[in-house]
Order: structure tokens, then sequence, then C-alpha cells
């Protein structure tokens, strides 16, 4: 039984394009049959025997002809709130382009909601994110440094308008078959992640890639999400929406060491979900990124890859002693630091697996260390290191001159946001490295089969420098630590 | 969430452009804000005020309250009467200052009422008088008035009474002298004065028997009615004056004065392109007025120049005046007129950019984009840039040349800071000495400061709701 709507709106305006636009947009609807929204003038009144729909009694070209044949009645409301909205919708004014918009409230009233990321200096970042909440968009924040008080506010208010606030310092997410912030060029696949820790769902990622799996969504929460303070907020909120998602089999996350009532409540709150969830917690006794993966592959019934790695060349036999880690994500480094610590014992450094363990992160000190540039108190007023790769270059030289450094180890992340060629900058430093101290240089190479850099060729130019490179940064800390075992 | 995973997302960029050129390489639409730091030293209090639980809700009853007010007017009287002025006692627009501050032309107007009031024989005596602090001086804003540029009010002026059918909301502003030599702007001579006693003799009665026997002249359509028809209802006021003549000349022509007075009114009416400003003025301020004193509240009520110092009052800051000194206006000069002999800016009719007019609706009035210094396509981005920092667009007061879009109204000094776009005036200037009168127009913008100032009292009295942390909620 069809439905019919035919009316003349007398008094309504609007001019051709936007009907047309609005026509277009009704014939999209499943169930929609015929559709003709336009100014009544005698021509368009002429269209309605051939659409099969009768004219209206009065109609002259003033009024606005609203003529719909659907399926039934669902939709037919469904086409005919499609029309009201259109005609609702804000003309793009002319007379020029328009100044672009000063503020995230400003560019959602001109463009419409979307999801808004926003990457401004930390102390700025509330402002912008509260006009995207208030407008109803879920909000990715890419600025650390925000404060902690600011975080739990901001998700309450986001708990409350419905939507999701990912971050603060949350590094990548993928929404849409779209990477945002630091990501990478992946395949839509049956994977979706919570990730508070950007460096460890990009492993995770690209290790799925490399398998050949692809994923629904990677939905970011910050990297303070799963604190005593801030709760888990964001990360039910992202399991809810994942559980949610048809194209969502598995459900991973992805997080540094959590506070441990959290994780409770987060692994009490995912048993209640259709959709299973694995977790993957970076923490000594807890399987590492790599191994999440595979457990992710063994979930779905896949089997395991190889995974790959680039041989490079041994260390000419200096005498140095000491793993030294340089790295851009935190995960990566927190990772290998559990790695090692088995092996070597304490490993210092600026966010230290003990406390006693800390160091100041600004000069080169002795022992087994390890570096994340991309901490927040690295990161204040400069690029992040993925992006600028200067801070750690310094520091490589600085590294190998040191006569007790005996292996330096280094992550090298690719994707979108990215440095565009990294090993173009760090394979020479590589070299020179190697020559000047004789150490052995390691790197884990964090990239997708497609992204954009060439993981292939950034892979075969590290090679070249010398380094050995693994797609696993736990296969990496491993040769690491053997290396260093064997010299000392 | 809502529909996070649905659909391919357009995504707003606030930051790094190299994060938005990325996502622009994954073929995605992206809009980019351009966006800079809020004006120095107001993050922490910002990031208060945003924290603010009544914010958003008191933003939105204070624009719903704006918009849902409607201005008639009601009757046309003597300032005594509809005031409650007692002889010696005096109003003046903007924040409340003393003579010993007052500007040249708020000392001019002040002199020339005292003469026209008779309480002193000429100027000098005036002065003599105001001196010795004799005169009670208040802002026309605490007696529900207002007045453009020096905004004097005397007891024996007649005053527009204007009012809200729905609240019973009230708002008083003088007839309009015209243009030139005229009180406001602070001239004295005798021809000011003996003009004065016409308009009180003769017009204003001759007003208050058109408008009891046409009954109320509903304001706020002669508003909608005329934004789309040219004026911005500040600096250009000629088809609401019209309109307002159109209405009334019936009543004028049948309320049994004699024909030569009402000639004599109706061109003295139909010749000031301005009269209607004295309509325009009390309209926006009882729209505003309807809006304070909600607690939350970030939208600005008042903006008002004495001529010495620019005020600002916020609604959720109840009568607290914001001031600094008032910078002076740039524009065009009439006459041998320069900017040396511009007074800084003055007068209540920033009331109307207040509520969305005068500068906000710059785009439409491109007939006087020149007559401020500016140009057609000048015009056009004023208003767009003051949709940065408004709350709302107006439901009734739309601009043709931007496809009728409401204009921008409710100014939110959180946006301000944010954007450092500060509110566009459009105003006429006055001479800096005394008994001088108009020397120009142009256009100006508050003092910065008062905008940081009206922050920090935001933040201080949203403190101890914000400092209380909300409950770890566990669902």
């Amino acid at each position: 039984m069809t439905a019919e709507h035919v009316e003349a709106r007398a008094g309504a305006y609007a001019d051709s394009v936007t009907l047309m636009q609005i026509s277009a947009e009704v014939r999209k609807h499943e169930g929609v049959q015929a559709a003709l929204i336009a100014m009544a003038t005698e021509l368009n009144l002429g269209l309605l025997p051939g659409l099969g729909l009768a004219a209206p009694d009065r109609a002259g070209p003033n009024d606005l002809l609203i003529a719909l044949r659907a399926r039934d009645d669902a939709a037919l409301a469904a086409a005919l709130a499609t029309v009201e909205a259109g005609l609702l919708a804000r003309p793009a004014a002319g007379h020029g382009p328009a100044a672009a918009p000063r503020t995230t409230a400003a560019a959602v009233r001109a463009a419409g909601r979307g999801l808004v990321l926003v990457s401004v200096p930390g102390r700025h970042a509330l402002a912008e994110a509260v006009d995207a909440v208030e407008a109803g968009c879920d909000v990715m924040i890419f600025s650390d440094n925000v404060p902690v008080e600011q975080e739990v506010w901001l998700k309450d208010l986001a708990a409350q308008r419905d939507v999701i606030v990912m971050g603060p310092d949350c590094g990548t997410a993928v929404i849409g078959g779209i990477g945002l912030g630091f990501s990478h060029t992946l395949a839509a696949g049956p994977v979706g992640l919570v990730a508070a820790s950007g460096t460890g769902a990009q492993q995770v990622l690209c290790l799925l890639d490399l398998a050949g799996v692809g994923v629904s969504a990677a939905i970011g929460v910050g990297g303070r999400d799963l604190s005593a303070a801030v709760g888990g907020r964001s990360a039910r909120a992202a399991l809810a929406a994942l559980d949610q998602d048809a194209g969502t089999e598995l459900i991973v996350v992805v997080s540094k060491p959590p506070d441990s009532q959290v994780a409770a409540g987060l692994r009490g709150y995912a048993a209640t979900l259709a959709t299973p969830v694995q977790f993957a917690f970076v923490a000594a006794g807890q399987p590492d990124l790599t191994a999440a993966a595979e457990a992710a592959l063994g979930a779905l019934d896949l089997p395991v890859p190889v995974w790959p790695q680039w041989p490079g060349a041994a260390g000419s036999g200096g005498a140095g002693t000491y793993l030294r880690g340089l790295f851009s994500g935190g995960t990566l480094c927190e990772e290998a630091m559990v790695i090692a610590t088995g092996w070597l014992g304490a490993i210092r450094s600026n966010i230290p697996l003990q406390p006693d363990w800390r160091i100041d992160p600004n000069v080169v000190a002795s022992g087994h260390t390890m570096i994340d540039f991309g901490d927040d108190e690295l990161t204040v007023g400069r690029p992040h290191p993925m992006i600028d790769l200067s801070p750690r270059l310094d520091r490589l030289a600085a590294e190998a001159a040191d006569p007790d450094t005996a292996v330096i180890l280094l992550d090298v992340v690719l994707g979108h946001g990215a440095h565009p060629d990294p090993a173009a900058e760090i394979g020479p430093a590589i070299a020179a490295a190697r020559q000047l101290g004789q150490v052995q240089v390691v790197v884990s190479l964090i990239g997708a089969s497609a992204d954009p850099q060439g993981l292939l060729r950034q892979a075969g130019a590290l090679q070249a420098a010398g380094a050995h490179v693994f797609a696993s940064n736990a296969a990496a800390a491993r040769f690491a630590c053997e290396a260093v075992a064997v010299r000392a | 969430m809502t529909g996070l995973l649905r659909g391919e997302p357009q995504v707003i960029s606030a930051g790094v452009g190299l994060l938005a050129d990325a996502v622009e390489l994954q073929a995605a639409r992206v809009t980019r804000v351009d966006w800079s730091p809020p004006m120095a030293g107001t993050a922490d209090d910002l990031a208060t005020v945003l924290r603010d639980p009544r914010r958003a809700a008191a933003n939105e009853l204070a624009v719903r309250r704006m918009f849902g007010a409607r201005a008639q007017l009601v009757d046309v009287l003597p300032a005594r009467d509809a005031l409650g002025l007692r002889p010696g006692e005096f109003l003046h627009a903007g924040p409340p200052i003393t003579w010993q501050r007052a500007s040249g032309p708020l000392r001019g107007a002040l002199l020339g009422a005292a003469v026209f009031e008779g309480i002193a024989a000429d100027p000098e005596t005036a002065a003599g008088l105001a001196e010795r602090g004799e005169f009670g001086l208040s802002p026309c804003h605490d007696h529900d008035a207002v007045g453009p540029m020096a905004g004097l009010v005397s007891p024996s002026m007649w005053v527009f009474e204007l009012a809200d059918p729905a609240t019973g909301r009230r708002c008083y502003c003088t007839l309009n002298e015209g243009l030139g030599k005229v009180l406001r702007y602070g001239a004295y001579s005798p021809e000011v004065i003996e003009r004065l006693r016409w308009m009180a003799s003769v017009l204003g009665p001759l007003l208050q028997a058109a408008v009891r026997r046409h009954g109320p002249v509903d304001v706020t359509a002669i508003l909608a009615q005329m934004v789309q028809m040219g004026d911005e209802a500040h600096n250009r006021n000629r088809t609401g004056t019209l309109m307002l003549l159109r209405d009334l000349l019936p009543s004028l022509i049948e309320s049994g004065k004699p024909s030569a007075d009402v000639a004599a009114a109706v061109a003295f009416i139909g010749g000031n392109d301005h009269f209607f400003l004295n309509l325009a003025m009390p309209a926006c301020k009882i729209a505003l007025d309807a809006a304070r004193d909600i607690p939350g509240s970030t939208m600005v009520v008042a903006m008002a120049r004495n001529g010495t110092d620019f005020g600002m009052q916020v609604s959720g800051t109840g009568s607290r005046w914001f001031t600094a000194p008032a910078n002076t206006p740039e524009g065009l000069f009439l006459g041998g007129y320069g900017p040396e002999d511009a007074n800084p800016d003055i007068g209540d009719s920033a009331i109307t950019e207040t509520a969305g007019l005068g500068g906000f609706a710059m785009a439409a009035a491109p007939a006087i984009a020149r007559l401020v210094g500016g140009t057609v396509a000048s015009a056009l981005a004023t208003t767009r840039r003051m949709y940065e920092i408004t709350l709302a667009e107006h439901p009734l007061l739309q601009v043709p040349a931007l496809d009728f879009r409401g204009l921008p109204a409710g100014i939110d000094v959180a946006l301000v800071l944010r954007t450092g776009i500060l509110p566009q005036i459009n105003t006429g200037m006055a001479g800096r000495v005394a008994g001088t009168g108009q020397v120009g127009a142009g256009l100006v913008t508050p003092p910065a400061e008062i905008f940081p100032a009206a922050l920090l009292a935001l933040a201080e009295a949203a403190g101890s709701l914000v400092r209380s942390r909300p409950d770890a909620r566990r669902s």
C-alpha cells in the first residue's frame, strides 16, 4: 500500500537549486518512489502526471510544491522530515566567500555537525571542546596538557549530550574509515578498537593490517581515561558504541596500565555486551601488544603470520654495555621497558616503571635508559616527535657518543600526521651514530602496508643505514635486550 | 553517541593544520577553524566560566527573553511625569559620572538643559551651579531610560513611553532634535534652547494626542521592516521615521490641533532622518532588560558611553558597570572638522548594537556604508564578523543581503575574549568642546579591557559551582 503526499504550500519560497538538492536528498531514501519538490510553476505541475501523482487543487508559481509517493507511511514520514530539514537549512549567504569561522561553534553553525578535531594548545582546548559537545558533536582532543578536572567535566557533559569525548591527548582514531591524528591507511574489517593509548593502538592496528585484517573503528579515549580520576568514562561510551556497531565482531581495548578498580569495572561492563571484548593492558605479567594482536587473530580464527623483520648490520663490538631507548610513542616506550626490565633490571626513564627509576629526560644518563619524547612535559610549545624528529636525532648522536652505550632502540611511526619521510632523516643519523659509537641500532617500525610513507621503502632505507628493523615493537625490544645481554 | 560510527564523517578542525591536511588527503570534508588564542591572561577565567553549570541554560534563557520582548509606543509625556524627575535632576548617557570628569559635549548639554529648565539664566551661571554640585546627575539606564549622545533628560523634556504588552516592562527616551547644532551633541546656543521649547510646547503634546488617538504603535514591527529597507536603526533611521509618520499621520491630522502646528510637526519629523532612533533605542532596551539578571549568563545587556567612560553591563553580573576610558571614533567629518575636534565615544545608542542593530546590522544598510567610512563589502563582512561573538540570530530582524539571515544578537563576553573580535559600533561624533555640536560620524569599538574584567566577575560568581567536582558516574 503506497502512501502519497501532495501539497502546495503558500508563501513558501526557496531557490531552484536548493529545491533540486532537497529532491535529490529525498530520492535517496529507501522506499521513496517519486519525489518532486519545486515551485508550483506550470512546467513543474505538468511533471506530476508522469510521476503518477495528481496535481493539488489550487497551486500557483509562488507556492511550494511538495509531491511524494513512498512505499508506506513510515517512508513517507521520513521523506517529509528530510524536506522540512532541507527547507530549514541555512543558505550559504552569497556575496563573496564568508571569512573562515573563528570558533568551533561558528564552524558547526556554518558547516553543520561533524566530528570535531581539537589540537589547539591544551590550556585553550576546553573552549573548542565545549563548543563541540554543546552543538551535539563528537570530539577528539588531540591536545595534551589539558587539566584532568576539565577532562572529567567535559566527559560528564558529553554523557549528558549523548556524544563522546576522545582524549585529551588522544593521538589516534579511525572513524568512518577516516584516520584522525596519527593514523594509518587501513582496510575496513571486523575489529573495533578502544584505545587509551595512541601508539599502543597503532601497533595493534598495524600488526592486524600486516595480517590482512581491517578495522571497523578505533575510538581513542585519551591516555588518562582509565585512571582513577577519570574512571573510564569515555571507554564505556566507546564500548557501547562499538557493541551497537554491526560491523564490529571483536572489540580490543588497548591501554597503558589502568587503575585496577577502573579496569575491573570495565571488564564487568564488557561482560554485559553482546560483542566479545579483549583487553590489552601494557604491564608486567600481561601479554605484550604483539601477543594481543595475535590473540585477536585467534579469536577471529585467523592464522598468525610471521611478523616482518629486516635484519641489519652487527655492531663492531665497542665496550658499551647499556641499552638506550629513544621513543616517540609513550606506550611503545612502556612496552619496551616492561620487556627490558625482565632481562636487564632497572630501566631509568622519564616515564619510569618504578618511581625511583625517574631521570631528567634532557641529559644522557648512565645505565639502561629509555626516554619518551612524546611525554607532555617535552611537547609544551613544540610539535610532537613523530612530526619533528630533531630532538631524537640530536639525542641519538649524543647516546652514540657515550662509550657506555651498546644498543640504541628507536621507534619510527608512519601514517597520516607523522613525518612524511622519517627514514630520510633517521637513516643518515643511524649510519652516523653507528660509525661514531660502534653501537647497534634497533628500530621498531610501526606502519601499515598502504601508509603514505611506504612501509617497505622506509624499512629498506633504515635497514640500509645498518639498523635492525622490526614490525613488532616487542620483538625489537627483545632483540635489543639480547644484543645487550650478549655484550654484558 | 550520535551516529559517530555511521556515515562518512565531516571533520571540523581547530588547531594544527597538518592534522586537517591529513584528513583532507583521505578525501573527507574538512572545515577549518581560523583559531587564535584568547585575549592574554583570560585562559583560566574562561575555563571557569565555560564550566559554569548554569551558563548554557542561562544564555538560552537570556536569548529567549530578548527575542520574546515586544516594544510598543504607548504614550508621549513630560519626563517629570514619566520618570518623576524633579527640578535640578538630570539624566545622562552612559555609566555614572560627575561634572568634574564629564566631557565637553556632556557638560554643554547639561548647561543647555539647565537654561532650558529655567534653573540658570545663562550657560555661565549653569556652569557655576554644576561646579558647586547643585545638579543631580544619574544614568538614564538607572531610570528605565536611554538617551542618544549626551543623553540629557530634564524634567520638562517630553519622552516617548514604550511598553512590552506581555510583561508591562517600560522604557523611555526623549524626542529626537535632529542633526547639527543640537543639545545631545553638546550645543546650547539660543537656537538649541528655542527648539527644545517648541518640542516641549508643540511637538510633544501633538504626538501625545496622536498616539493616544491611534493606540499603541508596534515599534518592534517597524524595526523588522526598516532593516529590510536599508536602515540599521543607529545611524540610519530614515525608513523607520517615515513608517512612524505613516502610522501617526491620520491621528495627527485628526488631533484637532491647529493645522499649522501639525504641518510644522510633520515637516520636523519628516525632515529628521534620525527621529526614529529615539524609538529604536528604547525598543532595544526593553528587549535587553528582559534578559537582565540571569545568574550564569555571559550575555551583554547594555553598552553605553558618557563621553569619558565606556560602560558595559552583563546579565550574569547584575547592575555592575564594567568601565574603561572610551575610544574615539574613526570616520568622516563634517565641514572643516577633523579628528582633533572629536570627543571620545558618547551615548546610550550602543544599545542598538547590543541588540543586534547598528554596526551589527551594517549588511542591511549598504546606503550608509560610506558615511561611516566603509564599503558595501566591508558592511557585509562586519555583520558576518559579529556572528562570531553573538549567541543567536534574531528571528524577526533579518538581512535581505544575507539571504534573510537573522541579525547577530546577544553579545557573549566569552566569545569576544576567545576571538578577540570587539563589537562594532556605528556612531555620531560630538565636538570635543562644549557647545560645538556634531562634527562627524564613524565607527568605534568598546575598550577591550572591559571584557576581561567582566569575565573575571563572571568567573568569581561561578567559582564555587565549578570547583565542586561532579561525582564519578558509574552506569
